[in-house]
């Protein structure tokens, strides 16, 4: 009995302990361990596949000739673009769709509809109608993450606190009001939440979308070294979409931290 | 001080045959049944009664957050015909903006009436002051207890000079001791920034402690029961919550309101 009493409270403080631990540090430890894996298996010869000495001298080579610096610029471009104009299009959108039931019935089912079709199955019409210069490329990540966070944004309109709104209506608020100063800041942590699964599904798409006849492009370069079985080459690729996706994961993560310090929420 | 009611002056607040129906004409469920009722300036009345009996349909007809099916409800004469800063509102869920401030949320009002930033703080600090939140004006929601965040509503619904104060059940969510205190303090701030207050709540000793008169409703249609005078002085203090009259008509509200006669039932049909 003392003696589980006793293992009990150890592992309560190892618990405690654990929360300590800062997690920048439990990031790092996943990562070099992952890594070690990775260079077990390779070292073992266990797969043709690149072990991480030779991944690394290789990115040192794709940044010293200047090819990678320009990949990650035209991918992030590419990117940032489609991805800003679907949100900068979904947050009214889905506004509009939360706010007034006509909009929703007019626009919902098309969104469910195109929700279903995946945006790489756009790419060939794509072409056909857009050419082979960056509109088509752009315009299949600015679909795919208009689509995803536009959802997210109308839903979080609709669960906003009808109490919220009424206590508005009572201290002599009309829709005017209510909507700048009730609607976009209850429902601000949805919104975020879309923009998050926006940038995941941009930043899925752009690799497909550097397909259609692109000249430079972590996608595009991934393409080309798989014709010359440069698997060095794809694996770097492969890592700096990774680290770009969650550099820019955790720049969202921030500010909706920093914007949504008000909630309350489990820590 | 006992307050004399003006039984003869014009009322501040005035039910009048207010009904409210749900669903269509057939079979339509009937949350309140033709309710009359004056209540007097500066009058705090309670209401009581058992779930469905309409208390806060008839409460939500006079915020005009809902509309009555027939009958209306006059405000000084004027017909109600939607939400009003004249009429504040005060929710069991507190419905503070969590993304506010204590002072924020306490000058919301104040904003929309494009009152100018001095006097809104002005105005608000006093509000704030006077629920005992001076320490926490710059303090969010969710630091807040349940007692807090409501007093932070109730300076909220002071702050835009309401003529009538609505509530809601507001204490019912807070703890017994945390409930006494409050009522305490609103009976307070009510002495001090005297409004008319209609009050609903489940509780008998709440009802009877707070009101100068207390009106009990039954179900089933929801409609007016009783009304009960609280002939007990104000303030209210501890020795009148315990002293013999208030029992007295403590049992009398209580009775009214759990051994309501089931022939009424049937008679309305």
């Amino acid at each position: 009995m003392s003696i589980h009493a006793a293992k009990h409270v150890e592992t309560i403080e190892k618990a405690r302990a654990n929360m300590r631990v800062p997690p920048l540090l439990l990031n790092f430890v996943a990562f070099a361990f992952a890594v070690t894996i990775w260079w077990a298996i390779t070292a073992a010869k266990l797969v043709v596949l690149p072990g991480p000495l030779e991944v690394f001298q290789r990115a040192l080579q794709l940044i010293a000739n200047g090819q990678l610096p320009l990949d990650i610029v035209s991918s992030l471009r590419r990117v940032l673009t489609g991805f800003l104009l679907g949100v900068a299009l979904a947050v009214p959108v889905g506004f509009l769709m939360g706010w007034y039931r006509v909009a929703r019935a007019l626009i919902e089912p098309y969104i469910q509809f195109f929700r279903m079709v995946p945006p790489l199955a756009v790419i060939p019409l794509a072409i056909v109608t857009m050419g082979i210069d960056e509109t088509p490329k752009i315009f299949v990540i600015f679909l795919a993450s208009f689509l995803s966070s536009v959802v997210a944004t109308y839903q979080g309109v609709i669960g906003v606190d009808r109490t919220l709104i009424n206590a508005a209506r009572v201290l002599g608020a009309r829709d005017r009001v209510i909507f700048p100063r009730v609607i976009i800041p209850a429902s601000l942590p949805f919104i975020l939440v879309g923009v998050r699964i926006g940038l995941g599904s941009a930043w899925a798409t752009v690799v497909a979308a550097e397909l259609i006849a692109a000249q430079s492009g972590l996608g595009f370069r991934m393409q080309q070294a798989q014709l010359y079985y440069d698997l060095s080459t794809i694996f770097v690729s492969l890592i700096t979409i990774g680290v770009l996706g969650l550099l820019m994961d955790r720049l969202v993560q921030a500010a909706e931290r920093h914007l949504t310090r008000w909630q309350e929420r489990v820590q | 001080m006992s307050l004399d009611l003006p039984q003869g002056g014009a009322p501040k607040i005035s039910f009048q045959n207010v009904t409210r129906r749900f669903g269509d004409d057939q079979n339509a469920f009937i949350a309140l049944d033709r309710l009359n009722l004056d209540i007097a300036d500066g009058e705090f009345v309670t209401v009581v009664g058992p779930s469905g009996c309409g208390k806060s349909t008839a409460m939500n007809i006079a915020a005009g957050l809902m509309t009555a099916s027939e009958g209306q409800v006059l405000v000084d004469g004027r017909p109600v015909s939607g939400p009003s800063p004249e009429r504040g509102v005060i929710f069991q869920q507190y419905a503070l903006f969590p993304w506010l401030t204590v002072r924020q949320n306490v000058e919301f009002g104040l904003r929309i009436k494009r009152i100018s930033a001095a006097e809104r703080r002005r105005i608000a600090d006093h509000f704030i002051d006077l629920v005992g939140l001076k320490d926490f004006a710059d303090a969010l929601p969710k630091t807040l207890s349940g007692g807090m965040k409501q007093r932070c509503a109730i300076a909220r619904a002071y702050a835009v000079n309401p003529i009538i104060l609505l509530m809601d059940e507001p204490f019912g969510a807070l703890d017994a001791l945390t409930r006494v205190q409050m009522q305490d303090q609103l009976l307070d701030t009510w002495s001090r920034e005297r409004r008319t207050v209609i009050f609903i709540t489940h509780d008998v000793d709440e009802a009877v402690y707070l009101a100068n008169r207390v009106i009990v409703m039954a179900a089933r249609p929801g409609r007016l029961h009783k009304i009960i005078p609280v002939d007990l002085p104000y303030p209210r203090t501890e020795e009148i919550r315990l002293s013999p009259a208030f029992a007295e008509i403590r049992n009398q509200v209580w009775h009214a309101v759990y051994h309501q006669n089931p022939q009424i039932n049937q008679n309305s049909r």
